[in-house]
This record gives C-alpha cells, sequence and structure tokens, in this order.
C-alpha cells in the first residue's frame, strides 16, 4: 500500500522501536504532525523550544545507549536545535534529527523558514541527508539510525521538504543497510592488542585513563574486569565518570583541570599510560609538552582520527573499547606473565602519599552553605543511585569531584561542548527513560535560566525532578578564572535582578525551597526525594567566593595543581 | 611538505561541500583542488593538493575517510605517480611578437588553439612547475587571461584507486 511521506516517517520511527519523539511543530512539519496525531505507537513530547528537545533527546541517549529522536521544524525550528545538536556531536551521542523544510520548489528561494538545514549542520553532525524523493524517505531514516549509532556514534540530521510528506510511495523499511563507503571496525587488530598487553604486563608505573568511550561502548563491566584483575589504578575523564565504580579502592577520581592531585600526579609519573576511549581532551592533558613525560603510551579508540591527534602514542589500537577490552582479558588470564607486584605496591605506596593531601577538602565549619557540602549530601541522600545530570560551570565540576558514580549512564553532562542549559532539559529525558528513578539536575542560576522554560514541559507530562540549584549569585566558573587571572575584575559575572526562584517554581506549577543555612542542606533534600512525584526546585543560596580545586592553570601541566 | 591526495567518493549533492568545510574548519590548507565524475557515474574522484608536517597529513587522511560520502582515499606522494594540469591563457599578440610567442608555445608543447588578429588563447598541460615557467617566459604584459585546472595526479604502474 501507498503511504504519504509523513505517514512512512511516523512507520518509520514505529519499526526502528522510538519510544519517544522530543520536538515542536511548525508550518513546513505539519503533515508529520497530523501522522503522529492518528497513532499510539510513538509518543511525542512538546518542549517549549527547539533546544530543549535535543538536549531531551540527548539525555534520554545518553541513560538508555538508544539513539535520541527529534523532530522540528524548518528555518527557526532547525537554528534552535543546532546548539543541541552540537553538543550531541561533541559528546559522540547517537541521535536522529528529523527537520522540516520548505517544499523542494520553494528550496533556495528564500522561502519564509527556509534556511539550509544541511549546510548549517554540516560542521556539528555525523552526517546528514536531505531527502528531495518520497521514494527515499525510509531507507534514508534507516540510514540515519545506522549511522548515528554504529562505530563513533554521533547525531545524523534528516532535513525533509514538505512536498515530500505529502508525496506518496509504497512504504518498505529495510531490516539492514549498507552503506560502500562506511564501514566501521569494530574487532582491534590481534597484533597490536598483543603488543598492549605486553607492554601492560611489562609496566613499573602503569596508569589506566578512561573516558566516554567506555560509557558508550558499554564496557564498563569489561574494564572493570580487566582493572581488577591488574590491579592498576584508575582515573576516569569528566565524560567517562561511571565507566568504573567511582568508591572502589583503585579508583583515583577524575583527572585534568579539575581533576584530583593523585589522578594527576599518577598521570604525570606513570610510565605505561593505558588510554582506552579517551582524546586526550586539552583539559585533560594540561600543556601537551608536558604531558606524561616519561609514559609509553596505548590508546584504544574505535575513532582512528582519535589516535595520535593530540597526543602521539606508541600503541594503538584501532577499536570498539568492549570487543578490545575482552580479547585484553582473554590474554592477560591466558599468560603466564603478570604485572611486578613489587613495583605495583612501591607505586601504590606512592599513590597513596599522594592520596593522603586529601586535595577536596573544604571548609566544614562554614556558617554559609558550601556547595561541595550540598553535593556530597546529595550523594549520601539518594545512595548514589540517582541520575545526576548538569549544566555547566563551577557545579559540573563539584558534581563530578563529589558526587561518587558506581555505574555508567548515571551523570549526563555536556563536556566536550559545554553547553549551559543542558541540565533541565537533559533530565527530563532521563526521567521519561527511567520514570521511576531519581533524576537530580545540579545546575546553577546562570545556566538554569538558559534553558528555564522547560519547567512548563515537566509540568505538563508531570516528571518529578529534583532541581538543585547552586545560587552563588556570579556565573561562578567565570568569577574564578577572573579572581585568578585577571586580578578579580569580575566583569559581568555576577548577577543581579535575579528571579524568586522559589515564587518561579510555583508559578510554573512545581515546588520551591529555598534553603540558607547548612544545617538545614540535608533536611531538604531527604523532603524534596520524598515527594516522589512532584519536581522540586531547591535554590541552595551558596558561598559566593567558593573556588574549584584543584586547577591546572592554562599551559601549566598535570603535575603543577593550585590547591586549596 | 606537498601532498597530492586522489579520493573516491560518492557522485551526490554536498559531497564537495563536506571536503571543503572539513579543511576550513579545521584549518588545513587547500592549494588546489579538482573534481569530477568516474567512469561509473556514482563515483566521483577528486585531487587536493595540501600542504603540512606528517602528523598534519595523517590528521587529514583520517579525517577525510570519516567522511561518510568518501569510499577511498590514496596519497599519490607516497609512492611514484603522474601529475598534470592544464592551462588555458589568452594573449594579446601582433606583428612581429606572433611568430616568436608561436616559437615559445612549441617550445613549451603547447597549442594555440584559438586565434583572432590580436589575440591567441594557448592550451598547456604539465606539471604546475612546467605552467609557472611558461606563464614566467611569456611576461606580464601580454597575458590578458590566465585559466589553471588544478592538480590531477595518478600512479605509476599496477597500482590503481578503484572500489
Amino acid at each position: 500500500m501507498e503511504l504519504t511521506g509523513a505517514d512512512i516517517v511516523v512507520r518509520c520511527l514505529k519499526d526502528e522501536g522510538v519510544e519517544y519523539l522530543f520536538g515542536y511543530p511548525g508550518g513546513a512539519v505539519l503533515h508529520i504532525y497530523d501522522a503522529l496525531y492518528k497513532q499510539e505507537d510513538v509518543k511525542h513530547i512538546l518542549v517549549r523550544h527547539e533546544q530543549g528537545a535535543t538536549h531531551a533527546a540527548d539525555g534520554y541517549a545518553r541513560a538508555t545507549g538508544r539513539p535520541g529522536v527529534v523532530l522540528v521544524t524548518s528555518g527557526p525550528g532547525a537554528t534552535n536545535a543546532v546548539t543541541g545538536i552540537a553538543t550531541a556531536y561533541m559528546d559522540s551521542i547517537p541521535m536522529v534529527i528529523l527537520t522540516g523544510q520548505v517544499p523542494t520548489a520553494l528550496i533556495g528561494n528564500d522561502a519564509f523558514q527556509e534556511v539550509d538545514n544541511v549546510g548549517i549542520t554540516r560542521p556539528c553532525v555525523k552526517h546528514n541527508f536531505l531527502v528531495k524523493d518520497v521514494k527515499d524517505l525510509a531507507e534514508t531514516i534507516k540510514k540515519a539510525f545506522y549511522i548515528a549509532t554504529s562505530g563513533r556514534p554521533g547525531p545524523v540530521l534528516v532535513d525533509i521538504p514538505k512536498d515530500v510528506t505529502a508525496n506518496k510511495a509504497e512504504y518498505h523499511y529495510p531490516e539492514t543497510v549498507s552503506i560502500r563507503s562506511y564501514n566501521p571496525v569494530n574487532k582491534g587488530h590481534p597484533g597490536q592488542i598483543k603488543k598492549a598487553v605486553d607492554l601492560m604486563l611489562s609496566a613499573q608505573r602503569p596508569m589506566l585513563y578512561t573516558g566516554g568511550g567506555v560509557v558508550l561502548g558499554n564496557a564498563a563491566d569489561a574494564l572493570t574486569e580487566m582493572t581488577r584483575l591488574l590491579g592498576y589504578p584508575i582515573t576516569n575523564t569528566l565524560m567517562g565518570l561511571g565507566g568504573y565504580p567511582a568508591t572502589d579502592k583503585q579508583f583515583l577520581g577524575m583527572l585534568g583541570m579539575h581533576g584530583t592531585y593523585e589522578a594527576n600526579m599518577a598521570m604525570h609519573h606513570c610510565d605505561v599510560l593505558i588510554a582506552i576511549g579517551a582524546r586526550f581532551d586539552d583539559r585533560v592533558t594540561g600543556n601537551i609538552a608536558k604531558f606524561c613525560p616519561t609514559a609509553e603510551i596505548i590508546h584504544v579508540d574505535i575513532d582512528p582520527a582519535s589516535i595520535s591527534k593530540n597526543v602521539k602514542v606508541d600503541v594503538p589500537i584501532v577499536g570498539a573499547v568492549g570487543s578490545v577490552l575482552a580479547d585484553m582479558i582473554r590474554l592477560i588470564k591466558a599468560g603466564e606473565r603478570k604485572p611486578d607486584q613489587d613495583a605495583l605496591a612501591a607505586w601504590w605506596r606512592q599513590i597513596q602519599e599522594w592520596r593522603g593531601m586529601d586535595c577536596l577538602k573544604f571548609d566544614r565549619a562554614s556558617e554559609i552553605i558550601k556547595p561541595q557540602y550540598v553535593l556530597e549530601k546529595l550523594y549520601e541522600v539518594t545512595r548514589g543511585e540517582a541520575f545526576v545530570t548538569s549544566d555547566v560551570g563551577q557545579h559540573q565540576m563539584w558534581a563530578a569531584q563529589y558526587y561518587k558514580f558506581d555505574k555508567p549512564r548515571r551523570w549526563i553532562n555536556s563536556g566536550g561542548l559545554g553547553t549551559m542549559g543542558f541540565g533541565l532539559p537533559a533530565a527530563m529525558g532521563v526521567q521519561f527513560a527511567h520514570p521511576d528513578a531519581t533524576v537530580a539536575c545540579v545546575t546553577g542560576e546562570g545556566s538554569i535560566q538558559m534553558c528555564i522554560q522547560e519547567l512548563s514541559t515537566c509540568l505538563q507530562y508531570q516528571l518529578p525532578i529534583k532541581v538543585i540549584n547552586l545560587n552563588n549569585r556570579y556565573l561562578g566558573m567565570v568569577r574564578q578564572w577572573q579572581e585568578f587571572f585577571y586580578q578579580g575584575r569580575y566583569a559581568m559575572s555576577y548577577m543581579d535582578s535575579l528571579p524568586d526562584f522559589v515564587k518561579l517554581a510555583e508559578a510554573y506549577g512545581h515546588v520551591g525551597m529555598l534553603i540558607n543555612k547548612p544545617a538545614d542542606v540535608e533536611g531538604a533534600l531527604k523532603e524534596a526525594m520524598a515527594l516522589k512525584d512532584r519536581l522540586v526546585f531547591m535554590d541552595f543560596i551558596t558561598d559566593q567566593n567558593e573556588n574549584v580545586y584543584p586547577m591546572i592553570p592554562h599551559g601549566a601541566g598535570l603535575n603543577e595543581m593550585i590547591l586549596v | 611538505m606537498r601532498h597530492i591526495i586522489s579520493i573516491l567518493m560518492e557522485n551526490e549533492a554536498g559531497a564537495l561541500s563536506r571536503v571543503a568545510g572539513l579543511f576550513s574548519a579545521r584549518g588545513y590548507n587547500i592549494q588546489s583542488l579538482t573534481v569530477a565524475p568516474t567512469e561509473d557515474p556514482s563515483l566521483s574522484r577528486m585531487t587536493l593538493v595540501t600542504a603540512g608536517s606528517e602528523e598534519v597529513i595523517e590528521q587529514i587522511t583520517k579525517q577525510l575517510n570519516k567522511l561518510v560520502d568518501v569510499v577511498k582515499l590514496v596519497d599519490l606522494t607516497e609512492g611514484p605517480h603522474i601529475e598534470r594540469e592544464m592551462l588555458l591563457v589568452k594573449v594579446q599578440t601582433d606583428g612581429e611578437a606572433r611568430t616568436e610567442l608561436k616559437r615559445l608555445a612549441d617550445i613549451f608543447r603547447g597549442r594555440i588553439i584559438d586565434v583572432t588578429t590580436t589575440t591567441y588563447v594557448i592550451e598547456l598541460t604539465g606539471t604546475g612547475d612546467k605552467l609557472d615557467a611558461f606563464i614566467e617566459a611569456l611576461g606580464g604584459n601580454m597575458i590578458l587571461e590566465v585559466v589553471r585546472s588544478g592538480v590531477s595526479g595518478i600512479a605509476r604502474g599496477e597500482k590503481s584507486l578503484h572500489l
């Protein structure tokens, strides 16, 4: 039977097993919305701004591993979505974005709500398509899902002109699709893996450095098994948190610009560095010239272009981390050779000494609420079981430092692009994916205002998110840099005329709480968590002058941290 | 160092801008770029001349390979290869100079392919260096217009870039 393009879009989503579609209607996608109206398989979530749709789909994808799906209209609908698409691209999140386009006959005529969606998103998508013939629609959507979810994942955009959604074609959704120019490698090269294992076992001062690839590749269990088998110290990047249990004694905390003293020192002094699913980002390496000066480096990554991009490596392995880790574990178990226990014991003694610095200590006797204290209590009250989304800035770093993630896909943040406004809509996506879980959005009074309109969406769908607003009346991370590097000239980092967040939350139909004493923090968190079916906006009035420590200043090496 | 990268890619709208966009977004340099369909109309062949350190060239080839539209590529400068570029030059010429110019074109194995009483169009094929030398020999005064095709290249011997 012939279907209209709009019906084909909806059927494709159903056949792809799409549960939720995050979007916002408009002229160019009206046929698709009409098709959505006539069915119940794919649930459409109406956001309040297209940026919110992309972040919600992104949060859903990060929490589940399934692709997030977005539907927006042409022109401003698509341009509003760009920030969210770029956010997903930088963190390699699988996402399919369907954008409406003006009818094919009008393309290029500066028609109403026309913008070149394919052109505008080209630098921030894994791939994109413009569908000009309804006969190509189903296969193109299949390709989009395939590309988005295979290899190194990423967002794929499909631009659909309005007339294509009205035209008819036979519906056939291919089971599989192959693209001759796109063949991601999953299996690592056995010779390289053998070489890597030999080098790992010969180490005197080994260090594991693992990133978001472990989480995205569902390889946390394999990583944990190998790390315990070896007894080596391990650090996670911001994106890799939860890839190894944070409460485990082999875990040294996060590394990088705001990483722990022990993690950064162990990186600097190791002799064999085992990098898995991490990309040597500048926030991790500090000054490249001073990075891991004594280490031979093994790098496992699914993307060949990530290898030797920033740091030259000695043993490159291209492959899916899960598959490569399984091969490594097999070799380690089968071989005679074991790690050098004497060297390892000496190495751990050194690390314990660094740990003794207690680099995350803060003033517990403070009369003013310390942001670190709120996060510590959040961890305790939720028993480490919450899904935590964050916005971008100081609160993000504190959440990464003080909330100990034992499981993958629990820590949801914009690591690569650093998108303020990500936290709340991402929390919506997470809550849809896990309706019964506790979802906390850690944010600040700056970030939350960038997508605050989504509080309305939260009411419409009864999402009981817990917003933890660390309100220091400053754009804290900007203020911190101005204090350290601009002699305290606080240009535009102070926020005056803030809304009354309690009243604001109430105006949106939610529960608002104001907390301004340390003694009230724990009680308030417990009270909020007990309100299982309500969104609670908790406005914590925190210390204005608190900084994130440790910190590696620009141009410094990992061993040159500013400590509290 | 200068590299000639040959790329087989899907002959689809937008494929060229993905390559061009990659170079501008990552700050790589393009000295010349040519593209046309091959004997298989679904494939285009692009020849791209760029320059950079070994690390930069490695990144360029990896990033190009990552583009979904790129089927295969080879760095021709890694082995023996032939490169050719075509030049069309329109020159102003009359009187005595016309025979002199004809002789100069012959020396460079160029051909005169259009003639008026006051102009010639000369066609010349060769490496970029040869075309540069010819333009230099002509001197600036008589040149009205220069069109260069950009470099095309192919590997010597049995090595070939195909599906």
